[in-house]
């Protein structure tokens, strides 16, 4: 395999594995005003993802990284272009990282929830515009660079793509609060993810369906079949009190939700609106040489990691009451 | 202002702001696993409380030190994309390396030490506290390693089919020797800043006898590490300074006002300088005192300010290769004066609390508590004598800052982010010194609460 196929594969990986990990803490976050109707309730949901919330941040973090360093002309244009709506979510980010770990410090726990309720539900919802408008293809011009305005970002289909991944992220929020806790909380968060199901099979299933339209492959219907499924069988496991694997079904959906954008994305990693100023893995990759000394890091370290973390959520695998 | 302003100022203000939280992250990690080894070790119950006051305003910072890391990660692409598509091939490589090694371990492993009192065996415990820490250093290093880079590049190439520079030896990037003594000197620059604040803080109890032998024995462990740190910092400026001298000279003769190629150099103390006519009014100096900073020998030959750029001007084209002198001279002199009080300060400290005394002048308690700010002044200063003293080029002699920054940004834009991160930063700020306060006000648990088994004690967050 050649290396820059490898390195769109581990950026595929990279934005999978936090979709997955902070797709769940992005949906605590949004059903904390819903599900915590009292204190005690507050703190179980920021609790159930206290110790790991940070870590699958960092997932985040190593995708850009990756990015820059394989693949820097798409880290170029894409910060450099998307910038307000990066902004916007980079300012979330930090107002959600610094309420989760001062929310209990502080005295003032209304306004810090609020800040996570926001810090939550703007990247759930901006990360779907993004990749829908990667998908779709921007305004680029012959030196890559973006030529486009806010606006042009704000088109319905990349709207639509936000609403996708914002009840896609809330259900799977809502499995893992099914999953974390007992009584009452557990009950109602249950009850939930049955109607998130259904929102999110209708804004998922319209969002996918319109994007394989345009750019779709017999791979990428595949992965829109498998998404349908996992959400689907998310919402039948929960019906039964699965809680386990209706977490897993899920999972299984937002991997299938991120293989089929990066799936119609390949071998471009940013269309342009022009395709011949279009960044391909292969104008926008850096050199062999790169490329192998990274892949050798990653092939050492990646493993560990995911041991580690791994082994973390086993530490922290207890309901909490 | 145009673009090139705004971006430099935003990268400016969010990359110093950063760098408050991050040494303390770097220097209180160590010392708070320190805490708790000694309580690992003696059983002794003052060790576990003062593992936990501490710990708890460590992690008060570290927060900080995470939210405007994240900004940091995606700068480089918004607004220096000219920049990130020049360098990515080898500055990229570092960067995602930092990610991969030591951002996942940190914060990882503080997740369950901060969770895992309860439900891990004490060593294990132990060993999440040190291994956070040890990964808050690996991420020094690899940072700096990009940053050196840029001070002075090596193991690349220029590809004249693609104008970009290309990695062609990991290796040389990773030992630059301006990464080998850049690295020390961050470091031991963290310890100082992590040891005068625990300083500062115990002193503030002392004052008010509150948990004498708590804070006495913080206090001291704090002042050996300080003073320590303070030798180790200046021992590695001193070999900075001779890097400097031969790979930047330009920088070192902006950081003395040091105008005409001089032998037997003095080490300005205090200038008046007329940058336009490129001379001195006044300079008070120590004589020799440079050219023994810089070459190791009384009547080495240092190069100045108007010869430098002469030499530049046949080298790189016309073009003002001159940095801002007088902020160069003063945030290097500054950088050294204020970190050399904090190490005088712990000097003072030991002597003042040896054989269990207590200091009698209240004078010295509120020094101490002043001394706090004294490391975080000197870093920033450090800091941006390095970068500042680097203009115009952003990468040395290859790039310069101008040719940077985004192309395709406009004013309104970078306007807008500059604002809104000065003032989210600036209400954070206000936010993080209040809850400090607060719990530097509330003191150590009860002691009776420690004697119970650690794992009925709550956690020590949410
Ligand atoms: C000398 C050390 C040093 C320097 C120069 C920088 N940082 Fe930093 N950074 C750290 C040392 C550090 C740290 C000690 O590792 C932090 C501080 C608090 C923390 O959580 O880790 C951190 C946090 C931190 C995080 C969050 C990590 C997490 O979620 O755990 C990111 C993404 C960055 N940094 C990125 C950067 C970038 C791109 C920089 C360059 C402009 C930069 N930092 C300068
Ligand atoms: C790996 C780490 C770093 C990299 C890659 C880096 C890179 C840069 C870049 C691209 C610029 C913009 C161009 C310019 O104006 O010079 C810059 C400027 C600057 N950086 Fe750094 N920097 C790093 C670390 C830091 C740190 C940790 C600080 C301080 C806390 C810092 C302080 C500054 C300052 C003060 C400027 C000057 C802005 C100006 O010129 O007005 N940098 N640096
Ligand atoms: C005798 C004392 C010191 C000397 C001789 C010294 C020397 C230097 C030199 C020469 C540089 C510039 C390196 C370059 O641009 O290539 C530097 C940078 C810096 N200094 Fe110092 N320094 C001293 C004390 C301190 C103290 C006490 C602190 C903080 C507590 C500190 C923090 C920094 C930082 C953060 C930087 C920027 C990062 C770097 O380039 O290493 N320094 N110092």
């Amino acid at each position: 395999m050649e290396l820059t196929t490898v390195w769109f594969l581990l950026i595929a990986v990279l934005w999978t594995g936090y979709f997955v990990l902070e797709g769940f803490d992005f949906g605590v976050g949004v059903l904390l005003p819903v599900l915590g109707t009292d204190e005690a309730r507050r703190r179980t949901l920021v609790r159930s993802i206290g110790p790991v919330w940070d870590g699958n941040e960092v997932w985040l973090l190593v995708a850009g990284g990756a990015t820059f360093a394989a693949f820097p002309e798409w880290y170029a244009t894409l910060f450099s272009g998307f910038y307000l709506p990066l902004f916007l979510i980079l300012i979330a980010l930090i107002v959600r990282g610094v309420a989760l770990e001062y929310r209990s410090k502080s005295d003032v726990t209304k306004g810090w929830d609020r800040a996570f309720f926001w810090g939550s539900l703007g990247p759930a919802f901006l990360w779907g515009v993004a990749f829908a408008d990667i998908v779709r293809g921007v305004p680029l011009d012959a030196r890559h660079e973006y030529t486009g305005s806010l606006l042009t970002l704000l088109n319905p289909y990349a709207l639509l793509g936000g609403v996708a991944t914002l009840t896609l992220f809330t259900l799977h929020g809502a499995v893992f609060v099914a999953l974390k806790t007992t009584g009452e909380l557990r009950d109602h968060a249950r009850e939930l993810a049955r109607t998130l199901g259904l929102a999110a099979l209708a804004a998922g299933g319209l969002f996918l369906v319109l994007t394989q339209l345009s750019t779709g492959t017999a791979a990428t219907w595949a992965g829109v079949a498998a998404a349908a499924a996992g959400i689907a069988g998310a919402v039948v496991a929960t019906v039964r009190g699965r809680d386990g694997w209706a977490f897993t079904a899920n999972a299984v959906a937002v991997v299938a939700v991120t293989a089929t954008l990066f799936g119609s994305l390949w071998p471009d990693v940013m269309p342009a609106l022009d395709p011949a100023n279009s960044l391909t893995v292969h104008n926008a990759a850096s050199t062999p040489y790169t490329l192998g000394v990274m892949t050798w890091v990653a092939a050492v370290f990646t493993p560990v990691v995911l041991a580690y973390q791994g082994w973390t959520y086993w530490v922290f695998r207890r309901r909490l009451s | 202002m145009d673009v090139l302003d705004l971006s430099r100022w935003q990268f400016g203000i969010t990359t110093v702001y950063h760098f408050l939280f991050v040494p303390l992250t770097i220097g209180l990690s160590a010392l708070v696993a320190g805490f708790q080894t000694a309580w690992y070790r003696t059983d002794n119950p003052a060790y576990l409380r003062m593992t936990r006051f501490w710990g708890r305003l460590f992690l008060i910072n570290f927060a900080m030190g995470v939210v405007t890391g994240i900004v940091q990660e995606f700068q480089f692409g918004m607004n220096w994309s000219a920049y990130s598509r020049f360098v990515g091939d080898v500055f990229g490589a570092p960067l995602a390396m930092e990610g991969l090694m030591a951002f996942f371990l940190e914060s990882t492993f503080l997740g369950l030490w901060i969770f895992g009192w309860d439900k891990l065996p004490r060593g294990l415990h132990l060993a999440t506290i040190w291994l956070a820490a040890f990964g808050t250093t690996i991420s020094a290093y690899f940072i700096l390693a990009a940053n050196s880079w840029m001070q002075h590049p090596v193991g690349y190439r220029l590809n004249p089919a693609t104008g970009r520079a290309e990695l062609t030896d990991i290796w040389a990037v990773l030992t630059n020797v301006t990464t080998l003594a850049t690295f020390p000197h961050v470091i031991f620059g963290a310890f100082v800043t992590a040891g005068a604040f625990v300083i500062g803080v115990s002193a503030w109890q002392l004052a008010r006898k509150r948990e004498v032998d708590l804070f006495r024995a913080s206090a001291r462990a704090a002042m050996v590490v300080t003073l320590v740190a303070a030798v180790g910092v200046s021992l590695s400026g001193h070999w900075q300074a001779q890097i400097m001298t031969r790979q930047q000279p330009m920088k070192m003769a902006a950081a003395e006002a040091l105008w005409e190629d001089e032998s037997s150099a003095g080490f300005s103390l205090f200038a008046v300088g007329d940058v336009r006519n490129g001379r001195n009014h006044v300079n008070v100096q120590i004589p020799y005192g440079l050219s023994l900073l810089a070459t190791s020998t009384p009547d080495g030959r240092v190069e100045g300010v108007n010869d430098i750029q002469a030499r530049y001007q046949a080298t790189y084209g016309p073009g003002d290769y001159r940095p801002i002198v007088g902020l160069a001279y003063w945030s290097f002199r500054l950088m050294i004066g204020f970190g050399g009080l904090a190490g005088l300060l712990a000097l003072a400290g030991l002597w003042f609390t040896r054989r269990r005394r207590l200091p009698a002048n209240p004078w010295f308690y509120r020094i101490a508590v002043i001394g706090i700010g004294l490391p975080f002044l000197a870093n920033s200063l450090g800091w941006i004598f390095t970068e500042m003293g680097r203009q115009p080029w952003t990468v040395f002699g290859v790039m310069r800052t101008s040719a940077a920054v985004s192309p395709g940004s406009d004013v309104a834009e970078v306007a807008v982010t500059l604002a809104g991160f000065t003032l989210v930063y600036a209400v954070l700020a206000f936010i993080e010194v209040r809850l400090l306060l607060k719990f530097i006000r509330s003191g150590p648990e009860p002691a009776g609460r420690t004697d119970e088994p650690v794992d009925t004690l709550p956690a020590l967050s949410y």
